[in-house]
């Protein structure tokens, strides 16, 4: 039994290790001075010039701007139609919804990653080609969001919501204040999934953006990583990789059980 | 009572009883509609967007995969089937195909397993267990292009840190991106590690629902730990195991960015999977028609993956 311990322990630090390596070595490049061949131990003095140095190669104030104002924008909207679209869902009892519940599984099914080419063609002749909302617009609308919600909105007993019209709250006012307050959890859940997902989001931003004032961080990191300033330097990469991957990882250290727990949900079919 | 209405006349009462009941009738139809009309204005801010954004996609891919729409060209011209026999004659796209199914073997199931043994290693207690958890599970909150960029380095010829651990050992340094033949057994090598920590908190939840009972149960009738696994553990986490390979299926088709980063599909298209072919006929050769005609070819895919899971579903599948 102890021996037996004692092996999985080992297996899996030996596995941590291997998950860790690649951090450490991000974080201990992005904080020395550069060096000719890599290593995982500091070998050049601590410095901040790698840091300092992209952000006055590449507009990465800008592209972080950006990136809030998308992440922000989809989850603000996310919020409003999610909502009112699971309150029907879950209380409600009307006709067609067989065809509603057909309809969130076509998008849970087909991703929008992969409908790049024909979403292409509707935002151009929507004219809104390198626009924020060219980025953000496909998905305002998010299936996963509503079956989330639904679930968590399918617990909170009827009585509630009858005790809330006895007391004169119209439609709107049951929901957003009997409902919406009682879900809180899965809205932390869904806010979880939703803003790592389009933190980290690259294929479709690229295709819609062209300019510094519309790219997002993860379109700007792509982009420096292969321009001329970069000059092949790996310190300089990796300093732009963690200013980027800095603000999610911080979060999930603090809130190791809510990301699980949201990213668990995320599989929900 | 309605049968007898037809051979007996009504009683007065009774008459006055049932035009009661048809207002009542009525009252319910007229509520009815009322509240399918609410139900419809809540759902209308989703449904429009899924409608732009999902369906037409879908099916104006198929509407254009039979058009010849190219750069310069105002108007799409009808050609019928031309894309697709165009296409299955192409040896690229065969070339293409066969990188996609071979990245899906190289992820699918190693991802599984590893995210199994992930989460098999992390649902033993330890002192420790707080740091593995994070460790495993940090790629996944990374984009994959920043995951790509680290790899990128770590994957260079000479300074990069596998090669010198290769020197370190004594062995040859080794070019991993550049050769056809090691392209994508080294971008899976890097997808897994950000994959596996996704998958791994599936079965870890999913190790544990299944109760302790079973366990104790089986230890008193004597089991062996691997045969606690294979007969216990492993059927209970089949619905998990199906699950989880619908996800590790989809997502290895849909993600790109690593290919986009690290290779752009060289060496001479070695690397190039379906959805990144998609991305460079519609946006760097900008024909359009093949472009749709890839994408109809993918959405057939993911549909299959998903009927998988629908039509497994029920079978092999062990309830507690």
């Amino acid at each position: 039994m102890q021996l037996k311990r004692i092996v999985f322990f080992i297996l899996a630090s030996a596995f941590a290790l291997l998950w860790l390596i690649p951090l450490i070595w991000l974080i201990v490049t992005t904080f020395t001075e550069p060096s000719y061949y890599m290593s995982i131990i500091p070998k050049t003095p601590f410095s901040l010039q790698n840091i300092i140095y992209i952000l006055s190669a590449a507009p990465f104030g800008r592209y972080y701007a950006n990136t809030i104002m998308i992440v922000a924008g989809i989850f603000c909207v996310q919020c409003i139609t999610v909502t009112l679209a699971a309150f029907a869902l879950s209380v409600m009892n009307f006709r067609f919804e067989k065809l509603v519940f057909f309809l969130i599984f076509v998008q849970i099914i087909i991703p929008n990653d992969v409908l790049i080419m024909p979403n292409y063609s509707t935002i151009s002749s929507l004219g809104l080609i390198d626009t924020k909302l060219a980025i953000m617009i496909p998905f305002y609308c998010s299936a996963f969001g509503i079956l989330l919600l639904r679930q968590s909105f399918k617990t909170i007993p009827i009585a509630l919501s009858d005790a809330s019209k006895i007391d004169g709250c119209n439609l709107m006012q049951t929901i957003w204040k009997v409902y919406v307050p009682c879900a809180k959890p899965a809205y932390v859940s869904f806010g979880l999934v939703s803003i790592s997902y389009h933190w980290n989001n690259y294929l479709w931003p690229v295709i819609v953006t062209n300019s510094v004032n519309n790219r997002p961080l993860t379109v700007g990191l792509a982009i420096f990583a292969k321009s001329k300033e970069a000059v092949m330097q790996w310190s300089n990469v990796c300093a732009a990789t963690f200013i980027i991957i800095f603000p999610l990882l911080t979060a999930f250290l603090f809130f190791q059980k809510q990301f699980i727990n949201s990213f668990v949900s995320s599989g929900i079919k | 009572m309605a049968v007898f209405s037809v051979y007996s006349f009504p009683k007065k009462d009774q008459l006055v009883k049932n035009r009661a009941l048809t207002s009542q009738q009525t009252k319910k139809r007229k509520q009815s509609w009322k509240r399918d009309g609410i139900a419809c204005l809540l759902l209308a801010p989703s449904l429009i967007f899924l409608t732009m954004f999902t369906l037409i996609p879908i099916v104006k891919s198929f509407y254009l995969s039979l058009m010849d729409l190219q750069l310069g060209m105002k108007k799409p011209v009808f050609i019928g089937l031309d894309n697709y026999t165009y296409l299955f004659s192409d040896p690229l796209f065969w070339k293409v195909m066969g990188n996609t199914v071979l990245f899906s073997l190289l992820t699918v199931i190693p991802s599984m397993v590893l995210g199994l043994a992930l989460a098999l290693l992390l649902n033993m207690r330890h002192k420790l267990t707080g740091l593995f958890r994070v460790s495993f599970f940090s790629p996944v909150v990374m984009p994959m292009i920043a995951v790509a960029s680290i790899w990128m380095f770590i994957y260079m010829p000479d300074a990069g840190l596998l090669d010198q651990l290769l020197k370190s050992f004594g062995l040859p340094g080794q070019i991993f991106l550049q050769r056809s033949d090691t392209v994508l057994p080294a971008l899976s090598v890097v997808y897994n590690w950000k994959e596996a920590g996704f998958l791994m908190i599936f079965f870890l939840s999913g190790l544990q629902n299944i109760s302790t009972e079973m366990y104790e149960a089986a230890r008193i009738d004597g089991a062996r730990k691997f045969t606690i696994f294979w007969k216990l553990t492993f059927p209970l986490l089949m619905p998990t195991t199906i699950f989880v390979s619908t996800i590790a299926l989809t997502d290895s088709f849909k993600l790109v960015d690593h290919i986009a980063m690290m290779t752009e599909g060289m060496p001479n298209n070695s690397s190039t999977t379906l959805l990144y072919f998609i991305y460079q006929n519609g946006f760097t050769y900008f024909n359009q028609g093949i472009a749709s005609t890839l994408t109809v070819i993918l959405l057939i895919i993911m549909l299959i993956a998903a009927s998988l899971q629908f039509f497994t579903a029920d079978s092999r599948i062990h309830y507690n």
